[in-house]
């Protein structure tokens, strides 16, 4: 069953056309990888699930619903969202960040209280040393784990990534990534999620989607996308190859 | 200094800042609300703050003199001298209000619209207090020069310090300048001082 369906998305700013007759499904439970270039249209696609942008023409759909005909608010709290960086609110702390959008769902405070608690355990940021702290107090990579919390917080079954580990150094980033697949096989969501970066595709990816000037160019598991013959992918793949000294 | 002349400097002194409270008050009714809006409409952003901008250079004797002969607004006294004040402190507030509100992070906009926030919430919650600084800032920019330009006030009859100054400018007596002056130099660094420091309380998270 697909949980996101484009429809011949087409979506334009003016005259510049940014998506072009974008179809792809994403299926529950899957990590799908938008993998492209500045440029490309991925995050662009990534902003017409949640309905931040609506297509031109064609359809995009969320649980066989279009996104025109979902209450726009009801839908974004279905999905969460996490951004290069961060975007957590400066003037919150960092429960309060969290609890964010169980709080405007008006959960009651003590299951507010406990799933704060626990979701930032899970990032490996425990609510008693760093609950209280301000964004501007934390490292950028604490920053980045606060934000996956944040997206996690109401139990959203769609999580949307926008290069989420884009500007941690290398160390970091492998530490993040191995702690979103550790995420992953315990919380099972279905994600998509926006890079340019070939190895985070292949690690991260149970799908690979190649975009080119706002089209699919290839689409595949990793297995298949390493055997691919297309000229972006292959492009990406020689990203790959051990430079020669 | 004589025991009238003491008396007097209390009665203006409250008149002034009974001027300049009031003028704020409706400045910021005025301009907080129109800010927050002109921040969504870009196409009447520009035209607004032309206006108030435009406003902002009519010389103050000029603006007063102006509003004496209009009906019901204008006259002799002390409204009067508020509906000029008020014009006056628009743009300092205005002009913050819009940029203070258009500063606030893009990602944390974006985060707030895609994390579910309505526009009432995000303004509420995240845009305002984010802005409120800014805000701020330009209240106390507002504030600090319509106390001095209150003074200006007492040649429609509106009273207030610049009584002190007219009259002293009249009998070229410069004890009675400063009578007025002081009094009035004093309050603006108070008002800057206070301001400031909400401003500073409010910025800290």
């Amino acid at each position: 069953m697909s949980l996101v369906s484009f429809r011949d998305v087409s979506l334009g700013f003016g005259q510049r056309l940014i998506l072009r007759h974008f179809s792809l499904d994403v299926e529950v439970g899957e990590t799908l990888v938008l993998l492209g270039r500045s440029g490309s249209g991925k995050t662009t696609a990534l902003k017409t699930v949640n309905a931040m942008l609506l297509p031109t023409t064609g359809a995009v759909l969320v649980e066989d619903r279009p996104t025109t005909a979902w209450d726009h608010i009801q839908l974004r709290r279905r999905i969460g969202y996490v951004i290069h960086d961060s975007g957590l609110f400066p003037h919150y702390t960092v429960a309060q960040n969290v609890a964010l959008v169980p709080h405007l769902e008006k959960w009651p405070a003590a299951d507010i209280e406990a799933r704060v608690t626990s979701l930032l355990q899970k990032v490996g940021m425990p609510v008693g040393e760093f609950g209280a702290r301000y964004p501007d107090e934390l490292s950028y990579g604490q920053r980045q784990r606060v934000g996956v919390a944040r997206a996690l917080a109401a139990d959203p079954p769609l999580l949307l990534f926008d290069e989420p580990f884009g500007s941690l150094d290398p160390v970091i980033r492998l530490e993040l990534q191995r702690q979103f697949i550790a995420l992953r096989q315990e919380m099972s969501k279905t994600s998509i999620f926006v890079t340019h970066d070939v190895r985070e595709a292949l690690f991260l990816g149970t799908r690979i989607a190649v975009l080119l000037n706002g089209s699919i160019e290839f689409v595949g598991p990793p297995r298949e996308f390493l055997q691919a013959s297309t000229p972006e992918a292959c492009a990406f793949l020689s990203c790959l190859q051990p430079l020669e000294v | 200094m004589p025991n009238s002349l003491l008396h007097e400097l209390v009665t203006l002194t409250t008149q002034h800042f009974f001027l300049v409270g009031v003028s704020m008050l409706f400045a910021a009714i005025v301009a907080i609300p129109l800010g927050i809006i002109l921040s969504w409409r870009s196409g009447w952003r520009d035209v607004a703050l032309g206006v108030v901008n435009v406003v902002q250079t009519i010389p103050s004797l000029a603006l007063f003199g102006f509003l004496i002969p209009i009906p019901i607004l204008g006259g002799i006294g002390a409204h009067t001298a508020i509906i000029a004040l008020v014009l006056y402190a628009l743009l300092p507030m205005l002009h913050n209000t819009v940029t203070g509100i258009l500063n606030v992070d893009a990602g944390v906009r974006d985060s707030a619209t895609a994390l579910g926030m309505t526009t009432g919430e995000r303004m509420w919650q995240v845009e305002l207090p984010l802005a409120a600084p800014t805000i701020l800032a330009g209240v106390r920019i507002a504030t600090v020069t319509t106390i001095g330009t209150a003074t200006i006030a007492a040649a429609i009859g509106a009273g207030g310090l610049g009584v002190f100054i007219f009259r002293g400018l009249a009998a070229v007596d410069s004890m009675l300048l400063l009578a007025g002056a002081i009094p009035a130099a004093l309050m603006a660094i108070a008002a800057d001082r206070g301001l400031e420091w909400v401003e500073r309380a409010l910025s800290r998270h």
